[in-house]
């Protein structure tokens, strides 16, 4: 009988758990899911792309100046990631349509 | 109790049904109140399966051998640390620590993604709810831990080959990298079916897929030290079809740990991520099947069941859906960005992947032709181990080279002269390495010599990588080399640690040539006083003895060790015989030399009624640095895995944003 009023009160609590949502917010203002619309879906896409050409930049002068990659070899990728850089960060500018987002300044300066 | 045991498991699944079909509709409509309703079902899940899972535990431990799997693998004789490997040592017991790990994983997963990925979450939820269905309605309707049957006056007893230390924990970290392959797979198809096929999933993923990677490495270790101690046959990886189930999976999320870094670098390969990353789900359930369905022969597979169907049609769908998913999206995963030169560090990694999912599907072939052949020429037809071993030098000996060039080529292209550069030294090591080798004899094996060639090379890679890595930092700071190392190592964790966790592969691959290329064996019928010599050890047979253990008659024969004239001591190997069980196990003799990593390994074969043992004796040199990888891999490993707060704080920026919109409701 124990197990059995031990199974009851398991079988309420999970019920409570997955009812809580309801029971915290009855009629509440609204119930949809915020979605990202497509232009905040661009806009999250430009910042990985920042960091990812910021990552690059970062990465290469680490290699460089630790001498595991030749200056020959810097001389030929820098020009392009610097470029791929700029171009995610006026990208970014382009989508936010205001001031810079936090890690920009950060991204320039380097890139300068 | 077997009452609470079963309504825990009927909860489990009707959750796991409710997050699947109500997360399913609320990802769909948009739903989020019903959306976290279904999330807090995944979690209540974990506890009523950690519920059924403590009734197993309670009964083994009060010997209730009214439950039909209890009194199947224990016995009131059974040491308690044994009854704890009882609970995985059969089939219900497996699958309900499948589904303990599992919903484990997804509440931890869901809910510490459900900030920075919210969105995404929703669509995990469904899929994680789905795979739990599939283990709950196993143990619920088709092979139950809690049938009850007229208490007996004892248990069965366990197998005495799983009464060993190390199947107390082995199990445990094999599941937690199986069942730890579906925390990304499940992130991946939510990433399809939303249609977000951005960097979240990665990023939510990202140590998931290193813990169950890691996890899956440790516990593949652990067996293979469990075979070589317990099972007695000389060896520790014999290309089993259950030990193939698990390398096959822990490969495939190798390759994906390497090229998940191509996308994050230079957004490439999302096709081919998504693909490796459900390979290598769709493959943990192919070893679980494997292990658990009873339809190859292998030592690991304690069970024999009517559960394969099932677990073949589960496999079906997720496979069917997989696919389905990637076809659906392969216009939102394809990228601009080309490879531009095939001397980069992306084409490295490519070609890493190529030759781990070639090594990973030849041994897929090997291990599936049995069930292949049998299905279609109505004959089973093995594939045997020079089949593996062949495949093994072709695409590992390269993919041992390429381990280290990799990570020293840098991004997008090289140059020959930057490579001449750079590799000049590492190159020269593993020359002196190989010649040197050559001198004192070790061209006997030519696999082995190559092995042990580019394990220099690879080596010397690394040890350039920190010390150069060092300098610089010293030059920049001018902190002391200690200092300017762990600063390095603290500020580069993946980078650092992924060079350990190559150490450990490198040490892994000296240990496997030494201890199969340069092994030696002998073998002979010993009465007392008479002596054999293998491999410059001479052992003379001293005595037989006997005793009684806890639940095991223990016979024992001693030996003296000696080497070019000195003592060494004693080894003993017998057998045990176990009553209860009526079986009888190996029980080998080891003596460990600790500063050259050999081991002298003694099978007592056969222990005859005159006295005499007939003794199989093997040398294997370096064996323990297979050993000793499995500790500086799990080292890699926290390492990569240690958070890193400057990174943190980079992600936290990038998603605060999105966390911010998604946190307020929408007016609409």
């Amino acid at each position: 009988m124990t197990w059995v009023l031990l199974a009851a009160a398991l079988a309420v609590a999970v019920v409570v758990a997955v009812a809580l949502p309801f029971l915290r917010e009855p009629a509440p203002a609204s119930d949809a899911l915020h979605e990202l619309d497509p232009a905040e879906r661009r806009l999250l896409e430009a910042e990985e792309e920042r960091d990812r050409a910021l990552a690059a930049l970062q990465e290469l002068e680490a290699d460089h100046r630790a001498k595991r990659i030749s200056d020959e070899d810097y001389r030929a990728v820098v020009g392009s990631l610097r470029r791929d850089a700029a171009e995610a960060l006026r990208t970014l500018d382009r989508l936010a349509g205001g001031p810079r987002r936090a890690g920009t300044s950060d991204a320039e300066a380097k890139i300068d | 109790m077997a009452e609470l045991g079963r309504a825990a498991l009927i909860l489990t699944f009707g959750l796991s049904v409710y997050a699947l079909v109500v997360g399913g509709y609320a990802a769909w409509r948009g739903r989020r109140r019903l959306a976290q309703s279904a999330r807090n079902a995944l979690i209540a899940s974990f506890f009523s399966t950690l519920v059924a899972a403590l009734v197993l535990v309670v009964g083994f431990v009060r010997n209730d051998f009214s439950l039909a799997y209890v009194a199947g693998h224990s016995s009131r004789a059974l040491p308690t640390p044994y009854k704890l490997s009882a609970f995985w040592g059969g089939q219900e017991g497996s699958l309900l620590l499948w589904l303990l790990v599992l919903n484990g994983y997804a509440a931890a997963a869901v809910w510490l993604a459900r900030k920075r990925a919210r969105d995404l979450v929703v669509w995990v939820t469904p899929v994680l709810g789905g795979i739990a269905v599939g283990f709950a309605w196993l143990l619920v309707v088709v092979s139950s831990p809690f049938d009850v049957i007229p208490a007996p006056a004892d248990g069965s007893g366990l197998n005495p080959s799983l009464q060993n230390p190390y199947m107390v924990v082995h199990p445990v970290a094999l599941y937690l990298g199986y069942v730890g392959l579906a925390v990304p797979f499940a992130f991946a198809m939510g990433a399809l079916l939303s249609g977000r096929t951005d960097e979240r999933w990665i990023v939510a993923t990202r140590r998931w897929t290193i813990v169950a990677w890691t996890a899956l490495g440790i516990g593949q270790l652990l067996g293979a030290h469990w075979a070589y101690v317990e099972v007695g046959w000389g060896g520790y990886y014999a290309w089993d079809p259950v030990e193939n189930a698990a390398l096959m999976p822990w490969l495939a999320a190798t390759a994906f740990l390497h090229s998940v870094m191509i996308q994050e670098k230079r957004g490439m390969l999302r096709v081919w991520n998504v693909t490796l990353v459900s390979l290598a789900f769709c493959l943990s359930l192919f070893g679980t099947f494997l292990t658990r369905s009873g339809v190859v022969t292998s030592i690991h597979s304690f069970t024999k069941s009517s559960i394969g169907p099932w677990f073949l049609g589960f496999i079906v769908v997720a496979v069917v859906f997989a696919v389905g998913m990637i076809w659906l999206r392969l216009p939102q995963l394809r990228t601009t960005a080309k490879l531009e030169s095939l001397v980069s560090r992306e084409a490295a990694f490519l070609y890493n992947n190529l030759l781990l999912v070639a090594l990973c599907l030849t041994i897929l072939w090997g291990t599936a032709w049995p069930m292949v052949s049998e299905a279609v020429r109505g004959e089973t037809m093995v594939v045997g181990r020079p089949y593996f071993d062949f495949f093994l030098r072709i695409f590992g000996l390269p993919l041992l080279l390429l381990m280290g060039i990799g990570p020293l080529i840098a991004w997008r292209r090289a140059s020959l002269r930057g490579l001449t550069r750079t590799f000049a030294w590492p190159a020269a090591v593993a020359l002196a390495t190989g010649v040197g080798l050559i001198a004192l004899g070790a061209g006997s094996s030519t696999p082995g010599l190559v092995a042990y060639t580019f394990s220099a090379f690879v080596l010397a890679t690394i040890v350039h990588e920190f010390a150069r890595g060092t300098a610089a930092r010293r030059a920049l700071t001018g902190e002391p080399v200690p200092t300017a190392l762990g600063r390095l190592i603290g500020r580069n964790r993946r980078r650092y640690g992924g060079y350990v966790v190559h150490a450990s592969i490198v040490l892994l691959a000296i240990g496997i040539a030494g201890s199969s290329a340069y092994d030696s064996v002998t073998e002979g019928r010993l009465a007392r006083g008479q002596s054999l010599d293998v491999g410059g050890y001479s052992l003379t047979y001293r005595s037989l003895g006997e005793r009684e253990g806890a639940n095991a008659t223990e016979v024992r024969a001693l030996l003296d060790v000696r080497r070019g004239g000195k003592d060494l001591g004693t080894v003993k190997a017998g057998k045990n015989a176990y009553s209860v069980e009526q079986q009888v196990s190996n029980e080998v003799g080891i003596r460990t030399d600790y500063l050259t990593g050999e081991d002298l390994f003694v099978i007592a074969e056969q222990v005859n009624d005159d006295g005499t043992v007939f003794f199989r004796v093997f040398v294997k040199p370096l064996v323990n640095l297979i050993w000793l990888a499995g500790l500086v891999f799990l080292l890699g490993s926290v390492i990569t895995l240690w958070p890193d707060a400057r990174e943190e704080r980079r992600l936290a920026t990038r998603y605060a944003s999105a966390r911010e919109r998604s946190d307020t409701p929408a007016t609409t």
